[in-house]
């Protein structure tokens, strides 16, 4: 039986990181995710922790700083959010491709413009295709529980690529709730020693992300592109170790009150559990409804959604970050997408919502599911580009 | 893992090395850097007083260096920067441009 307490999911992540005790934290202060370095520090300072913290001059160094660390032969972990993440946008892609196994905890923010400081996804949907795993958090329990396995993961000798675990800023990452923890030892069990076959300082000669010419750049980008269709296994697998430990079980997505349900919301972190209300609701009431969570975003599961959503007759994906691609956001494509070889595909629609930290109360649920009733009526999805929230539309 | 004097072009995917890295040092001899220079040094040897200020400054190694004494450039790696010929207080080295 694990520890009883009460964290912000915040508090949750630094407490994950204390156990984990990593070599290097590097980190600069932003909004919302400002708290967990904070905290950190405070463990370095108390001498709960032996790890090398970094206070860098911006998050392009924090990530710099991770990078190298983890060539070194080091654990590595750094925070951030919105424009933080931004800044380290050059940097993502060098973890990743050069397979350093850095984690990473995104505390989601929206990125200006204007400036905003509140939640939405638009900082991490952005990097959804810059080679790092994504993994989305409902609440603060989740947020520790992600982090503590995405070492496991990004450090797999089949995966070897950087992991963000993501948390609603503000939403989850500044409110309390109650959380189960693992005893120190049992984490430092789990993560183990991260022990790379090779490193700077491993005493072989090697040289780390040089020049990659026309004649083996390809070769490197398809063994990344291989290294995240294989970590959706690993990702499994590990989760089922941790579940196995700890009770909770985790895949790649939750499906909830998914088996006879005719109209179904996809969505990831917090507002999972604001619609799996609604849903809770309108079952009382006899209608079929259910959720589909998405908690593994990158690697993108998509045969496993399609099948999960075959049997629905409408659909709903819940983007909370625009792409301003004008076809609609980046969960949704993606799903769409995953469902055109289905012999019989769910109508699929779209909502924009919660952008900038706009509330999303039950009602915003209730109407997404009241719209699905209409298209289940007609049998045919009208406008699939939607928004739900804004003033006016 | 493949050392780099065993890498090839016949290489596969997966037999290249994860993230590009290059075990085996040494590769930057073989590649031909000094061939986007417009101006070349050219070194002096009578007038040469061997007082080693032009080496340190040379940002690519191109001044090999003996028993304390200095020899002629690299010009596989010289980039023809020019900073060598503002150090030589002796006159021992001209900037030019390179007549190929």
């Amino acid at each position: 039986m694990g520890i009883r307490e009460r964290l912000s999911g915040n508090e949750a992540v630094a407490i994950a990181l204390k156990q984990i005790n990593p070599d290097v934290l590097a980190a600069y202060p932003i909004t919302p995710s400002t708290e967990v370095p904070q905290y950190f520090a405070q463990f370095v300072a108390d001498g709960q922790v032996d790890t090398e913290f970094v206070a860098v001059e911006s998050e392009h160094s924090a990530m710099s700083a991770c990078i190298t660390a983890t060539a070194a032969g080091g654990r590595s972990a750094t925070i951030t959010s919105a424009c933080g993440l931004a800044l380290m946008w050059e940097l993502l892609y060098v973890a990743s491709g050069t397979r350093l196994p850095v984690t990473l905890a995104v505390v989601n923010r929206a990125l200006s413009g204007p400036i905003n400081i509140n939640n939405d996804h638009s900082d991490s949907m952005g990097a959804r295709d810059s080679g790092w795993i994504q993994l989305y958090s409902e609440n603060n329990q989740e947020a520790y529980d992600n982090y503590i396995m995405s070492l496991r993961i990004a450090e797999h000798k089949d995966v070897m690529l950087p992991v963000m675990t993501c948390q609603d800023g503000f939403i989850t990452s500044h409110a309390i709730e109650n959380i189960e923890l693992l005893e120190d030892d049992k984490v430092k069990a789990f993560v183990g020693e991260y022990k790379p076959e090779h490193s700077l300082l491993s005493g072989e000669s090697i040289s780390m992300g040089p020049y990659d010419t026309p004649m083996f750049y390809f070769e490197h980008q398809y063994q990344r592109a291989r290294a995240m269709v294989d970590s959706k296994q690993v990702i499994l697998d590990v989760s089922k170790e941790f579940g196995d430990l700890t009770g909770r079980y985790y895949g790649l997505f939750e499906e909830y009150k998914m088996e006879d349900a005719e109209r179904a919301i996809i969505v990831l972190n917090s507002t999972a559990g604001t619609a799996k209300a609604v849903c809770d609701e309108l079952r009382a009431k006899g209608e079929k409804v259910g959720i589909l969570k998405l908690r593994v975003y990158r690697p993108f599961p998509m045969e496993e959604i399609a099948k999960a959503i075959s049997h629905v007759k409408a659909v709903a994906v819940m983007d909370k970050a625009e792409s301003f691609s004008a076809a609609g956001g980046p969960v949704f494509t993606d799903v769409r997408s995953a469902c055109y070889e289905l012999a019989t595909r769910p109508h699929i629609i779209n909502y924009i919502y919660g952008l900038g930290g706009r509330d999303v109360p039950v009602d915003v649920i209730h109407f997404v599911f009241d719209e699905l009733k209409k298209v289940v009526a007609d049998n045919k999805p009208g406008e699939i580009y939607r928004h739900v929230g804004v003033r006016g539309v | 893992m493949i050392y780099v004097k065993d890498a090839n072009l016949n290489l596969a995917w997966n037999e290249v090395n994860i993230g590009g890295n290059i075990y085996g040092g040494g590769t930057s001899l073989e590649v031909n850097t000094g061939d986007w220079r417009l101006l070349i040094p050219a070194w002096i040897e009578e007038k040469c007083k061997h007082c080693m200020l032009c080496f340190p400054t040379c940002a690519d190694s191109s001044i090999p260096v003996k028993n304390e004494k200095r020899e002629d450039f690299d010009f596989k790696h010289c980039k023809g920067c020019g900073v060598c010929f503002k150090v030589c207080p002796f006159g021992a080295i001209t900037w030019e441009k390179e007549d190929k």
